[in-house]
């Protein structure tokens, strides 16, 4: 069911895809099949779906950017009138960065390590506008750094890519396209990898510049209420084809495909509180906890380490779900992995059940086998030479008068908890996709009945369907075995749904903590305020569609400077 | 910078120590006597003891090594057992016979290699690249004394283009002295070649596989642009420092092809003085070889911040 799009706005359409297919060129498998889409000048399109659904492929498309191995086996591809298919290679290069830009997701490796950030901005305008002199190329780079929000551009321009953290580059990953005043912008999952608050500042960077330009935008992503915030029409894609297409406001109210459905469906969305059972002592307590990082030995001194925790203090009650939300280097992993004992805390004290925990001290062993935890990506964190059996029954070496059968029976009683069953446990972790290997990785930290769980990020790295059915998993097992749980998450959304408890940090310190509902309805402190602004939830709107809704709107969103 | 290198050196101070003890008490575990063996047929018991006496070879192990590594500090590496020369102006004559091969060999095979291997990658899983691979694993499959023995047959043998075995050296003859150098060179040559096409082809599939070279394409540069100013410094840092690796090996001794081609090298002389139980020409070689590997990887690690700036000197 393709939207249909009137023959009035493709006449004048800046973008015209028709029917494209690409296929694997080695097995002839198709990986997108039939699209075909409009973008208009000025206008910003999204294009949503899950991994594998062939977004990614379909819009590189357009420059001749897909990987060597995907062939164009039929469409066309007018730009600007022109079919981009009768263009010669060199046509083809004043294209690319002249008329159509494009932004990729991870600012960590979108830029030339190598290189000064000057010179990486300065060859593209050395390429498209060969009038400009030396020193007229300079002034431009400048001014377009300042208007990005670089701080000190003169600077910049001898600085390495590395010397800039992972918003700043992706500002000057937008300032390197948007130089050369392309009528197109391609951003593929432009800020992905970024925190929710700087994400939203590079969003609004990037309308800001691009309808200061007249630039329209192709936006990438999987992220539908990002999506949904800065589009003015959606591309629905799933497994190579386009499900539905239509203005953001209009699909996103009603959606008539299932799928789309389904997909704003899995949206997370805020449970009411649950109650808890009364308990007069918690089961994790920490007290005035200090980590340092480095202070690596030199041959002749001891550098000075770096704190990553400044004295936190934090209890998990019985059963309870306390979700760490931050930015990135706020501190929040380095304070789940100290709970679990992977890092030497440096000071302060960590109790579980009442009784010190420390390494090599009484009841080491009792902590280490009752708390366990499950990492963010599934595909580093499972061994792939082990079966799926063996990582599971592995969590059960070393629990006192516990047999081999019974371990055995444990391991498929648990593989058929979190929805895999007993054929499962000979395979190897690279038979499984991204959602069961997450299944298994639970099931090695509940296996052994713990009393409390790490979680880090445990669904960050899940298509949003599979996400919404691992956490529906997670929140089944948490009631029906009753573990207390530390959830580290960015995700507001997923926080919003599964915690009983929000613990905000910022800079390796505690700024807010409550029950969820007083955290999310009326937040105390500023950085939890922006925070919460950054990104707006989908609530549901009936007839399976969902509207915006500003968790909390703090302020009009930053002036783009211009 | 100066407080790196200064750390770097000092750093290599221990290897070295290490090096020593290791070379000193492993010669002595070889059973054999230096001054048995110079006699020969003609020792008498009291000729024996005298000549172990004029050598040292009476003293305890620690006090031979006391003063064998006094000497060492103050310049002075001995004097050889079998031809009564100081040990250090051979060593290092020997050494520079070596190293001009060696160098050669690994400046041209850097010089075809690396290019050969960015190409393969770039052109990855063409006929381009097919031959490319397959030329490397050929050349490096072959141990270096065939391929030395292969030139000497064709080349020297049957074509009469070079000279077959023998050396001169660069101030008695230049003309001479090159066409006696060119089958080392190259059997040296084919062989790293082949090493270091697949190292740098490696290294650059890793490269453009990257958004930046995507990057780099969708703002309209040329492919010679994408490869040479985008690809060719990032995935020339582990090509460079498997040069480093290869020119420390080489310059620590090539003894086979030193033999196959008769060149009085270091690799030779080590050869010959382990032969001869010349302890003092065997510790200084191998004391000079691990200065060496140290000196070269030193240098690598110090130029590796010019291909990546992210690695800093400190």
């Amino acid at each position: 069911m393709t939207g249909t799009i009137p023959p009035a706005a493709a006449l004048d359409a800046l973008l015209d895809v028709e029917n494209l297919s690409l296929c694997v060129s080695a097995t002839g498998t198709e990986v997108v099949r039939g699209v075909g889409f409009t973008v208009a000048p000025g206008e910003i399109v999204g294009i949503v779906g899950e991994s594998g659904s062939g977004k990614t492929l379909a819009a590189r498309s357009i420059m001749a950017l897909q990987p060597p191995a995907i062939r164009r086996t039929a469409g066309t591809i007018r730009f600007e009138g022109r079919d981009l298919a009768g263009l010669s290679p060199k046509e083809l290069r004043e294209l690319r960065g002249g008329r159509i830009g494009m932004v990729f997701q991870e600012p960590m490796t979108s830029l030339n390590p190598s290189m000064t950030i000057g010179r990486q901005l300065e060859e593209g305008l050395a390429v498209h506008q060969r009038a400009l002199s030396a020193d007229g190329r300079r002034d431009r780079v400048l001014d377009m750094l300042r208007r990005v929000g670089i701080a000190d551009p003169d600077g910049a321009l001898a600085a390495y890519p590395h010397q800039f953290s992972g918003g700043m580059r992706q500002r000057i990953m937008l300032a390197s396209v948007m130089l050369l005043q392309p009528a197109l912008l391609i951003a593929d999952e432009p800020t992905t990898a970024l925190d929710a608050v700087v994400q939203r500042d590079v969003l609004e960077l990037m309308v800001g510049l691009t309808r200061a330009h007249g630039t329209a935008v192709l936006m990438i992503s999987h992220d539908l209420s990002m999506v949904a915030r800065y589009t003015d029409r959606i591309i629905v894609m799933r497994k190579g084809e386009i499900v539905e297409q239509g203005r953001t406001d209009g699909l996103l109210r009603a959606p008539r495909h299932p799928y789309t459905r389904a997909l704003l469906s899995a949206m997370p969305r805020r449970q009411p509180a649950r109650p808890l059972p009364p308990a007069a002592a918690p089961i994790i307590e920490v007290r005035d906890l200090v980590v340092e990082y480095g202070g690596r030995r030199g041959l002749f001194r001891r550098e000075a380490g770096k704190r990553a925790l400044h004295g936190l203090s934090l209890s998990v009650m019985p059963q309870e779900v306390v979700a760490l939300v931050g930015g990135s280097g706020s501190g929040k992993t380095t304070l789940g992995r100290a709970i679990a004992g992977l890092l030497a805390p440096s000071g302060g004290t960590i109790r579980y059940a009442g009784r010190p925990v420390e390494a090599g001290g009484e009841g080491w062993a009792d902590y280490r086998r009752n708390c366990q935890m499950v990492f963010q990506d599934p595909y580093s964190s499972l061994d792939p030479r082990m079966t799926i059996g063996a990582l599971v029954g592995e969590a059960l070496r070393g629990v006192p008068g516990m047999g081999r059968r019974k371990k055995a029976e444990r391991v498929v009683e648990v593989l058929s908890e979190v929805g895999l069953g007993r054929p499962y446990a000979d395979r190897y972790p690279h038979e499984l996709s991204g959602g069961q290997r997450q299944r298994v990785a639970i099931a090695r930290a509940v296996v052994r009945r713990p009393a409390f769980v790490i979680a880090d990020e445990p669904v960050s790295a899940l298509d949003v369907t599979v996400r919404a059915q691992v956490l529906e998993l997670f929140a089944d097992l948490q009631a029906r075995h009753g573990f207390s749980c530390l959830f580290i998450s960015h995700d507001l959304g997923v926080v919003e749904q599964i915690a009983d408890r929000v613990v905000v940090m910022q800079d390796g310190r505690i700024v807010e903590q409550g029950d969820r509902d007083t955290v999310f309805d009326r937040p105390a402190h500023p950085y939890t305020r922006r925070l919460l602004s950054a990104i707006p939830a989908l609530e549901p709107a009936g007839e399976g569609g969902v509207r915006l809704k500003w968790r909390f709107d703090e302020a009009a969103p930053e002036a783009v400077p211009s | 910078m100066l407080h790196f290198v200064f750390k770097r050196i000092l750093m290599a101070v221990p290897t070295l120590l290490i090096m020593a003890v290791t070379v000193f008490v492993l010669i002595r575990l070889i059973p054999g006597d230096p001054a048995a063996l110079m006699l020969g047929d003609l020792a008498t018991p009291a000729s024996l003891a005298d000549l172990r006496e004029r050598l040292g070879l009476d003293q305890s192990l620690p006090v031979q090594f006391g003063i064998w590594f006094g000497n060492v500090l103050r310049g002075d590496f001995g004097i050889s057992i079998t031809s009564s020369q100081p040990v250090l102006p051979l060593v290092l004559d020997r050494f520079w016979i070596s190293a001009r091969v060696v160098l050669i060999a690994v400046l041209l095979a850097s010089l075809f290699a690396v290019p050969a291997g960015m190409i393969a990658a770039w052109r990855q899983n063409s006929g381009t690249d097919l031959f490319l691979v397959g030329l490397a694993t050929l050349l490096y499959s072959i141990p270096t004394f065939w391929l030395g023995l292969l030139l000497l047959l064709f080349l020297g043998l049957q074509l009469n283009w070079l000279p077959v075995v023998g050396y001169v050296s660069f101030s008695e003859d230049p003309w001479a002295a090159l066409l006696y150098i060119v089958m080392p060179v190259m059997t040296l040559f084919l062989h790293e070649m082949g090493v270091l096409i697949r190292m740098s082809r490696a290294s650059t599939l890793e490269v453009l596989r990257l958004d930046y070279i995507t990057h780099a394409r969708a703002k309209g540069l040329s492919e010679s642009a994408v490869l040479w100013r985008h690809a060719f410094k990032n995935a020339f840092g582990p090509t460079w420092t498997l040069i480093g690796l290869v020119l420390g090996n080489l310059l620590g001794g090539i003894a086979v092809v030193e033999t196959v081609f008769t060149i009085p090298g270091l690799g030779r002389l080590l050869v010959d003085a382990i032969f001869a139980r010349d302890y003092p020409v065997i510790q200084g070689c191998l004391l000079f070889v691990a200065f060496v590997y140290v000196a070269v990887n030193l240098v690598v690690d110090l130029l590796y911040p010019v291909f990546d700036p992210r690695v800093t000197a400190e």
